[in-house]
Parts: structure tokens; sequence; C-alpha cells
């Protein structure tokens, strides 16, 4: 059973591999982007197995809430090879699925943030004026506070559950897009082509549409890779501390919560591996954001900044 | 020379008032919000069980919910001007004496989280800056993203279970252990400091101890944007003209870079280490759940359990003026070790 999945894992992650090789082969900006590329692949392998573990629950052979018979508390084995938890219930079979709260808030919540944080930019940053002052006043009051304190109040106050933790977790990342949108707003709104396109009687709506938002595509790209891998992070915390789904669900950070409290006993295995799963997928998003960022800016690259 | 220190007050006026709207919106948003957030404080308060509408509504009115919004917003921010921040529903006492009891706690575990972010990641930096493309440099750079990327409360736990369970070097958790947490005598709060002016070497020992593990979790969280700045800036400098002029007058390599390049690639590091305070405010909530640390962070943690408003908006207030300070002083700082920033 076990060199099976083995041998499926290594299978999947060849055919992305080659997919990539395949995709990119013909770009020549896309080559020799190794960071980007393992990153690429990091995450695909991670919501491919989320997808496939949520829709077959019995993929791993073992039902990640139904299946109570393994023997309570038991380190790695040849059967259960990530142990068992006090439930009785097989550990890699909920790593397997414990990604999904994890992927759908951090996608929505970086969704939510970009769309509500690159508007109020672009708005702010071409209007200007005193609705410019209070606007980024406001965003910089929120910028200033720690996101992680913010997440956790603001997710007390909506609730428990996803859809509190993509508004909360969406509101907090707000004025990043904020403001990488609104100083590239200032910095293209000066340049001469737009001043061109404004003398040839270009509406403002036009110039925002058409020639000062794709020049933001390139900054938000990177900060939204590097976004998601907090977000990861974040919503780990939040579930951690308890904000999360209700128990039976699987959920990396909840699954650490609950190791927590037979820490003591040794149960090594039940916090290690919810752990490394976090750190690998939120990694995979951090390594595609350096990957655009030197994409975007080659200098960066030699530098590391 | 008059005339910068001039231009600086000025400054520091300037940015003195620009704190107050922010801490201003900040209490606003989070005051609108708890406001509509669904659950009775007062019912949480009396714990859900059978009481009358009229001790409902004496409590209602000992807190002044029974006003309209405005109301109370108005006379809460009239409060926090006078330093009254309300009272906690939990304990009845003041709010800004539990967070004051509580913020010495916080500071000295966010302190030793610096000093050990700065000596990892100061050095991983520097020796990265000094060995650039060469394997060590991917090394450490590698070291730099793995610790961007791990969650603390992981981290903590993890520590906890090789050093404290397993090889049972260091405690599990609190500042104090066993008989020591009754019989210790804080005067100020920061236990370091009060055990060395109490010339009590058993408390310091107990202390240092108890610090390490904490320290650790929240340094390792800051490693990686001090290293990767570190690392950057001295890169920076040492491609600068006059590094090469050094280099070219036959100084020895390690003068260079300590005598003329680290001076200036310290600019940025200094600046990061401010902006890290944000930062460090959310690792610490993390940091002193996982090792139950009596300090303001754990305190909102549990504030927010037990839907404690007053406690809930006076931590979020006090930790938004906390940070604004560090960064008010980060920023005269700045300017001081910076001549060429002028106000």
């Amino acid at each position: 059973m076990a060199e099976r999945r083995h041998g499926l894992w290594s299978a999947i992650v060849r055919l992305l591999d080659w997919g990539l090789r395949k995709a990119s082969g013909g770009r020549r900006a896309l080559r020799g982007q190794h960071v980007l590329n393992i990153g690429v692949v990091m995450v695909l392998s991670f919501v491919l197995m989320t997808v496939l573990a949520v829709r077959w629950p019995m993929l791993s052979g073992y039902h990640p809430t139904l299946y109570r018979d393994a023997p309570r508390l038991e380190g790695p084995s040849v059967s259960h090879w990530m142990g068992t938890d006090h439930l009785q219930r097989d550990v890699f079979s909920r790593m397997l699925s414990g990604g999904a709260p994890s992927l759908i808030v951090a996608f929505s919540a970086v969704a939510l943030s970009m769309t509500v944080g690159s508007l109020f930019g672009w708005i702010s940053g071409f209007v200007g004026g005193w609705l410019d002052r209070i606007l980024s006043l406001t965003m910089d009051a929120i910028y200033s506070f720690p996101s992680m304190i913010l997440a956790i109040v603001l997710v007390a106050m909506f609730g428990s559950g996803l859809q509190p933790m993509i508004w909360a977790v969406g509101f907090v990342y707000i004025p990043t897009y904020f403001r990488v949108t609104r100083a590239e707003v200032l910095q293209v709104r000066e340049t001469t082509y737009i001043e061109a396109i404004r003398a040839v009687g270009a509406s403002n709506t036009r110039i925002v549409l058409r020639h000062v938002a794709p020049n933001t595509v390139n900054a938000i790209m990177a900060v939204s890779s590097f976004n998601l891998a907090d977000a990861i992070l974040t919503v780990a915390a939040l579930s951690f501390l308890g904000f999360g789904l209700p128990p039976p669900a699987p959920d990396w950070g909840f699954d650490i919560q609950n190791g927590q409290k037979f820490l003591q006993s040794g149960a090594w295995w039940l916090i290690t591996f919810p752990g490394l799963m976090i750190i690998t997928l939120s990694l995979g998003f951090g390594l595609i954001g350096e990957g655009i960022s030197d994409l975007v800016n080659p200098k960066r690259k030699r530098k590391g900044v | 020379m008059s005339a910068r220190v001039g231009g600086l007050g000025r400054y520091v006026i300037q940015r003195i008032l620009l704190t107050f709207p922010m801490v201003f919106i900040l209490l606003t948003v989070v005051f609108l919000l708890l406001r509509v957030m669904p659950g009775d404080p007062v019912l949480a308060m009396l714990g859900g069980r059978n009481v009358s509408a009229e001790v409902i509504a004496e409590h209602q009115r000992r807190y002044g919910f029974d006003q309209p919004i405005y109301v109370q917003y108005v006379q809460y921010l009239g409060g926090v001007i006078r330093g009254d921040f309300g009272r906690s529903f939990r304990t009845g006492n003041p709010v800004l004496q539990e967070l004051l009891q509580r913020f010495p706690a916080t500071v000295e575990l966010g302190l030793w989280g610096i000093f050990v972010s700065v000596i990892l990641g100061f050095t991983s930096g520097l020796i990265a800056a000094i060995h650039a493309d060469r394997p060590v440099d991917h090394a450490v750079r590698v070291f730099h993203i793995a610790s961007f990327a791990m969650p603390l409360f992981w981290l903590g736990l993890m520590l906890q279970v090789l050093f404290a369970v397993k090889l049972g070097w260091l405690p599990v958790a609190s500042r104090l252990g066993g008989r020591m947490a009754f019989t210790f005598k804080p005067l100020t709060g920061f236990y370091v400091l009060d055990a060395i002016l109490r010339w009590d070497g058993t408390a310091l020992a107990d202390v240092a101890r108890h610090l390490v593990l904490p320290s650790i979790t929240l340094g390792i969280a800051l490693t990686g944007l001090q290293g990767r700045i570190t690392r950057a800036s001295m890169l920076e400098v040492l491609g600068m003209d006059y590094i090469t002029t050094a280099r070219a007058k036959g100084l020895p390599e390690r003068a260079v870079i300590l005598g003329h390049a680290l001076k200036n690639a310290l600019i940025p590091i200094v600046t990061v280490l401010g902006l890290q305070f944000a930062v460090l405010m959310g690792g610490a909530v993390l940091t002193e759940t996982v090792f139950s640390w009596p300090g303001i962070a754990s305190y909102l943690v549990r504030s927010i359990g037990a839907r404690d408003y007053y406690a809930i908006q006076g931590s979020v207030v006090f930790i938004a003026l906390f940070i604004s300070t560090i960064n008010l002083i980060v920023d005269i700082f700045y300017s001081v070790i910076d001549p060429r920033v002028r106000y």
C-alpha cells in the first residue's frame, strides 16, 4: 500500500514538472526560473492533493474523520505512517485534506483584498486631494497595526468559520494593495505617455483601465504571492487559536492545537506533520513571489532584496 | 547645527500629531465593529444564567450600554483621552491598570526576541554578503526564506517538545517556575532587571531559563527579514566606489568590512528593526499563548474569548500607541545615525 502511494506521488510530481517544462519552454523569460518553477510545483501539488483528498476521502486508505479503529496515540508505523491521534484516527489521511480550509481562505481573502485594495488605490492615486489624504491615513493606520492581532480581533467579531476568516484576513491585507497600486499610479500618472494620451482627449476612466491598471499588474502579482504565503500562516494561527472550522473537520492549524494537549506525553507526530505541511505550502507561495519579483526586476535577483 | 535641531524638532512635533489620527482611526474601527458583533456582552458577563430583566438593565446602565452608540463612543473617547480605558468585565479592574501590569512581560520578551533576531539575522546576513554567491550564501538564503514560512506557534511547540519534554533542559512555559512564582517579588515587572536589583542569583537563573525558548521562538520570526536586509544592504555598500578605493589602497578585508562598509550598511538595518515592532507584536500573540506568558498579547486573546469589550478596545489602543511611539523613536534615531536625512 505504502509503495503504491509513493509511486502515485512521484508520478504526480513528474507529470507536473513535465507540464511546466512544456508550458514554459516556448517563453524565454520563464527559462531558468528555478525558484519560480519549484514554487509552482509545490503549490500545484498541494492544491491537487487537497482537491483529490476532499473529493475522495478514502485516498489514503483511511477516512480522515470517520475511521476510528487505529490504535490510540501511536507513533508513525508502516500502516499509519504519520501516527494516530487520541480519537484513533489516521494522521496522514487528515494531513491530505487538512489544507482545504487554508487554501480556500487564503485564495478568497487575497482575491478580496486585491480587488478592494487596488480599486481604492487607483481611485485615491488618480483623484488625489482630500480623498487621497483621508484614504491614505486610514490605510496607513491599518497597515501599521500588527496584521496578526487585527485578524484575530476581526475574526472574533465576525464569528468563527470559513467565511468570517475570509473577511478578517481579507480586510487585513487591503492596505498592502492600496499602497502598491497608489504608488504605481502616482508614478505612471506623471509619465509623458499618459500626458500624451490625455492631450489626445482620453477620459480618466479610459486612462485608468487601459493604461494605468496594466502597469500595476506586475507589482500586484508579486505582492499577492507573498500575501498568500502570509495568509496560509495567518489562517493556520487563527485555526490554532480555535477560530476555524468546528472540530471533526481536518484542519492543520486545529490539529496542531489538538496535538498541544498531548505534548507532555511526547506525541511529537501530532504537531510535527501539520506544521511541516503548513511550512511547505507557505514556502511554495513565497518562492513563487521570489520568482516573480526576479522576473519583474532582474536586478533584484543579484541583490536579493 | 541649530537649524538641523530646529528642523528635527518640527518634524518630531509633526510626527506626534500624525500619531493621533492613526490611533483614533483604529479605535473607531474597533469600537464600531465591536458594536455590530453578535452576542450581548452583558449576557456573556452574567454567564448566561437565568437572570432577571432588572439585573440585566442594571448592568447595562452601569457599563453605559443603555446609551445610544454615538453617546457611548463620545464617552469612551473622552475617557481614553483622560487615560481612562474603562473597566474589565471579568475582573472589574481598570483596563489600563491591567495592561500596564502585563506590559513589562511583553516588552521583556520582545527585547530578548529582538536580541536573538539581531544575533541570528545580522550575523547570517553579514556572512552571506561576504561570501556572496557561494554555497554558504545559498544556505543562509534558504534559511532566511524558511524562517518566513515558519508558523510561530508551531516552532514554539516543537521547541517545547524537544527541549522541555524530551530533553528536560528547559521549562515548558510561564515566566517563573514552581515556588519561585510565589516567593519572587518583582519591582519593575522586568524580571531580569528585578532579579539583578534584588541581587538574587537563583531567581535570575530561573528567569533566564524561562526566557530562552520564547525568545528564540519570537526571534526566529524576525530573523528572515533582518538577515535579508542585512545581506542586501551590505552587498550594495560593498559594490560602492569608496570600498574599491579602500581595497585599492591596501586595507585588509577585515578593516574594509568592519571599518568602512558596516557603518553605512547599518542605516536600512536599523529602519527595519523599528518596522519589526508590528511583526513582533503579532508574533507575541502566538508566542505568549503557546508559552502561557502573562503579557498584553495573551491578555487580548483571553479578553476576546470572554467578549470583554473594554479590555479588547483598550488592548488595541494600547498596542497602537506603543507601536506608533516606537516608530517615532526609530525615525528620530534614523536622522541621528544618517546625517544626510534632514527634516
